[in-house]
């Protein structure tokens, strides 16, 4: 296995379970399962024992490194300097997995479809553009940007009306984009995350070709996954793009609205998404966005930034549910922190977390308190209509 | 665990235990029965799960588990405890599990009682000064709690990870922040509520009496019956602890020396002066700057001109130890050693990663003053027996005796190196003994040791509380038995 050659170097400390100043655990499985073997210290010390063969595989095996939601809070609070290849050695202990193939069932049907239908929801290749229809929106045909908007954006429903969300506001704002529709790769994110490598990489090769094909230099992504894929993985890979998510786009623009944009008061929390934050750093644009909006009173989370804890939906946990729901899910514990803003909207910049914030306000009771817009809704929503 | 094999497993418990069967002389199942007092997703006999608990982060070898549970109430720790006792099965309550002395490790299986799950800081009482506590709350909650509603408050927070627990450092007469000021975590223990072995729930200190938990006396002492017990006599559910003011202003001095016969004088000379917050002294053989004796010292303060007081007179002590030739004051401290000291808790871990191998223990010694010299000359002897380089931190308690780390890094991955950690910190214990030091969480080999050489009416008085306290055994048993 990669990382062999560090991992007893874990010190089980436990740094890596809590926030920067301490005050919360906010790894997600091991927030909700408590047990020490779910915590990164314990999946250390596991995926070691796996090594010297002091345990085997079997499902709690599988349960312990699948429910990890790959969110780098651990990368982000470890005290040692290996710190920064914690979550790749949890990929790799994945990757082992699929190598012998002993993978938990819904993460093998992931896989499956990924490889039959290109899409985790088992739909025609054909439907990929759907979202778009009656917005008018452009193929791509040698505009500036590509708007890539990633399998869950694509077919989820909540997801949709998020990605034509997105689509509207570039249009308004004069971009000059485009969408591939039906001939749209999965970017692999996810199937990189479950530890399918050779698939991935087969994904990644297709579309750095793909995009090769079309010229394509500059993406604008929907989805904070496929940007980590793009502007972090494909990249190892070879690829030479520059990759956009679109709060980056948003955030330069939005002031350019401010005479559009209703006044109204409304108190609004925001949600940092892991593969925009913890993973490539992008804090501020969807804050400057908020912050552009006239009338729009900013709560922050105590939990905010390197400190959010994730909605439970990485690391593939999205569409494995390997993590689960419940009470202690950190989707539900995540709303919770909000309501604690007394802000009546939580904005969010991703359609995963969307969608788990959402379902985790309906578990929570909260729906006559708390709304889940993602920021390009809620731009729309404060444009006044001429 | 395949069924068969975790029967088989059972089966052993059972048979090792042999009073678990039913009035009809059927085997309980013990995993569903811990299932039916706190409900399943609270308790493991997955080996992963005890594979973890297995161990702990020091060089100790593993010991097997054969349950983990979670409980979350006082009435889950009762009912667990009476189900034990009834089938005669060991139970070894766990807080962070951070003693790195394998203390919390049964030595005879069973069951590990994992209280990180009562977590309530119940109540702050800010004008009486004391935090009423569940025993799985983590240092570094208490003290964001304390940080956000009481932020002229603090507790006494050991150099631990932050997410160790604070019942669980004043159990094992562990040390904090503010110790030579005001004295070891246990001493800050104004009360407690815990669970016998037979199931009853007592409250101790004036909790016994009133509604409030201020203070610990003038009763019988009864927390000393939970306190260095190590889990031998019962479970601690909730804690009153001592909170004190915090001070605004905090500042290091740090005086260097390379003279180890010195050691005792300055050390006393120093707290002569009673100013100080904390106190150690610390050393390290490589890189070359760091192979001196560095005392330092944090004064704190709640006005400016009281630290600048502070800082002036600790300047000047200097100048008066051995005629001003014993220690020197360092000046220019490297940002990151300023912020190591200063950061409470220290990150202070990392030392497990100084020979990239993520092993680390220590063998800690309580000594007086006038033994530090050859502890200091031992402790460098014994590392460089073993190959390793000499790093020390110790930390002065009150004005009276100091906690001096007999630290030893090693490898993980390499079964030598760890055999050569488990032979240094045996060396260690038995030059602390020999030197008339006191072991400080010793192992289960370190008690050994000590029962060896305490007075056998000490050690059968140790026995018949134990037995009073908990007639079939099952508390964390191995741990303070007399040798026979």
């Amino acid at each position: 296995m990669k990382y062999e050659d560090i991992i007893h170097r874990c010190f089980r400390c436990g740094f890596c379970k809590l926030t920067d100043d301490y005050e919360e655990f906010n790894c997600p499985p091991h927030k909700k399962y408590r047990l020490e073997s779910f915590s990164p210290g314990g999946r250390m010390w596991l995926i070691r024992a796996r090594l010297k063969g002091d345990v085997q595989i079997s499902e709690r095996y599988q349960q312990i490194l699948y429910s990890c939601t790959l969110c780098a809070n651990c990368v982000t609070h470890c005290i040692f300097p290996f710190k920064e290849d914690l979550v790749n050695i949890f990929t790799a202990a994945r990757e082992s997995l699929v190598e012998e193939g002993t993978l938990p069932p819904a993460v093998r049907d992931y896989l499956k479809s990924i490889q039959t239908y290109g899409n985790p929801y088992k739909e025609p290749s054909a439907k990929r553009g759907d979202w778009a229809n009656g917005l008018s929106v452009p193929a791509y045909d040698g505009q500036e940007y590509l708007l890539y908007i990633g399998c869950v954006g694509s077919y989820d429903e909540r997801a949709r009306k998020i990605a034509r969300s997105v689509a509207l506001l570039l249009k308004t704002l004069n971009i000059s984009f485009g969408i591939l529709g039906a001939e749209e790769i999965c970017d692999g994110n996810e199937v990189r995350a479950l530890g399918e490598t050779w698939l991935f990489e087969s994904l990644a090769q297709r579309n750095i070709e793909y995009f090769k094909t079309r010229n394509i230099k500059k993406i604008i992504t929907l989805d904070p996954h496929a940007y980590n894929a793009f502007a972090r993985e494909y990249k190892n890979l070879g690829a030479d793009l520059e990759v956009y998510h679109y709060t980056q786009i948003l955030a330069e623009k939005t002031a350019a609205l401010a005479d559009r944009l209703k006044t109204d008061p409304l108190e609004v929390t925001y949600h940092d998404p892991c593969y925009l934050g913890r993973h490539n750093n992008l804090y501020d644009e969807p804050r400057k966005i908020l912050a552009a909006l006239p009338g729009v009173k900013f709560a922050e989370m105590v939990a905010n930034r390197g400190n959010a804890l994730c909605c439970g939906g990485g690391g593939g946990n999205f569409f494995s549910d390997i993590l689960g729901g419940g009470k202690e899910s950190p989707a539900r514990i995540r709303v919770a922190q909000a309501k604690e803003t007394g802000a009546g909207i939580i904005s969010i910049a991703c359609p995963q977390c969307a969608k788990m914030l959402e379902d985790a306000v309906k578990a929570e009771d909260l729906e006559d308190k708390l709304a889940v817009k993602d920021i390009a809704e809620l731009v729309l929503s404060r444009l006044e209509t001429k | 665990m395949p069924p068969a094999a975790r029967w088989k497993r059972h089966t052993e418990i059972i048979n090792k235990f042999c009073h678990a069967k039913t009035d009809k002389g059927a085997f309980v199942n013990i995993y569903e029965s811990l299932c039916a007092i706190t409900g399943r997703d609270y308790v493991s006999q997955e080996k992963e799960d005890t594979y973890i608990y297995s161990r702990d982060s020091g060089a100790e070898p593993p010991r097997p588990v054969d349950y983990v549970v979670m409980p979350g109430t006082v009435e889950e720790v009762q009912r667990i405890l009476l189900f034990a006792n009834e089938e005669a099965i060991p139970v070894t309550p766990l807080g962070g599990g951070f003693t790195l002395s394998a203390l919390v490790v049964p030595q005879k299986g069973g069951i590990v009682l994992d209280m990180k799950r009562m977590d309530k800081i119940i109540e702050v009482n800010e004008l009486s000064r004391y935090a009423l506590i569940e025993a799985g709350v983590s240092q570094a909650s208490l003290r964001a709690y304390l940080k956000k509603h009481h932020p002229r408050l603090q507790h006494s927070t050991p150099e631990a990870p932050p997410a160790v627990t604070v019942v669980g450092n004043a159990l094992i007469q562990g040390h904090g922040h503010i110790t030579p000021r005001y004295g070891l975590t246990s001493d800050m223990v104004n009360g407690m509520e815990v669970v016998l072995p037979t199931g009853e729930v007592c409250r101790l200190g004036s909790s016994a009496v009133t509604d409030s938990w201020y203070t610990r006396g003038p009763i019988p002492d009864l927390p000393g019956l939970f306190i260095g017990w190590f889990g031998t006599t019962g479970v601690v559910t909730k804690l009153s602890l001592k909170l004190y003011p915090r001070p605004q202003y905090r500042e290091v001095i740090v005086f260097s020396s390379d003279d180890i016969d010195a050691i005792p004088e300055v050390i006393f000379e120093l707290t002569q002066l009673d100013l100080l917050e904390d106190f150690f002294l610390i050393t390290q053989e490589k890189p070359d700057w760091m192979n001196h004796i560095f005392y330092v010292v944090i004064l704190s303060a709640h006005f400016e001109e009281e630290l600048a007081m502070k800082i002036r007179i600790y300047s000047d002590v200097a100048k008066k130890i051995g005629n001003g030739k014993t220690i020197k004051v360092v000046e220019n401290l490297h940002p990151a050693l300023y912020k190591r000291f200063l950061d409470v808790p220290p990150q202070a871990a990392v030392a497990a990663d100084f020979r990239k191998g993520g092993g680390f223990q220590y063998s800690a010694a309580i000594l007086s003053f006038d033994k530090v010299p050859a502890c200091w000359r031992k402790g460098i002897e014994i590392a460089h027996n073993h190959g390793m380089v000499a790093s020390y931190v110790h930390q002065v308690l009150t004005c009276h005796s100091i906690m001096f780390g007999f630290n030893y890094s090693f490898n993980r991955a390499d079964d030598k190196d760890i055999a050569a950690a488990r032979q240094a910190i045996d060396e260690s214990n038995r030059f602390i003994l020999e030197t008339e030091g006191m072991i400080w969480k010793g192992s289960s080999e370190a008690q050994k040791l000590i029962m060896k050489k305490m007075d056998p009416a000490t050690a059968m008085l140790i026995e018949k509380i134990k037995k009073a306290m908990d007639p079939r055994g099952i508390m964390n048993p191995g741990n303070w038995e007399v040798p026979r």
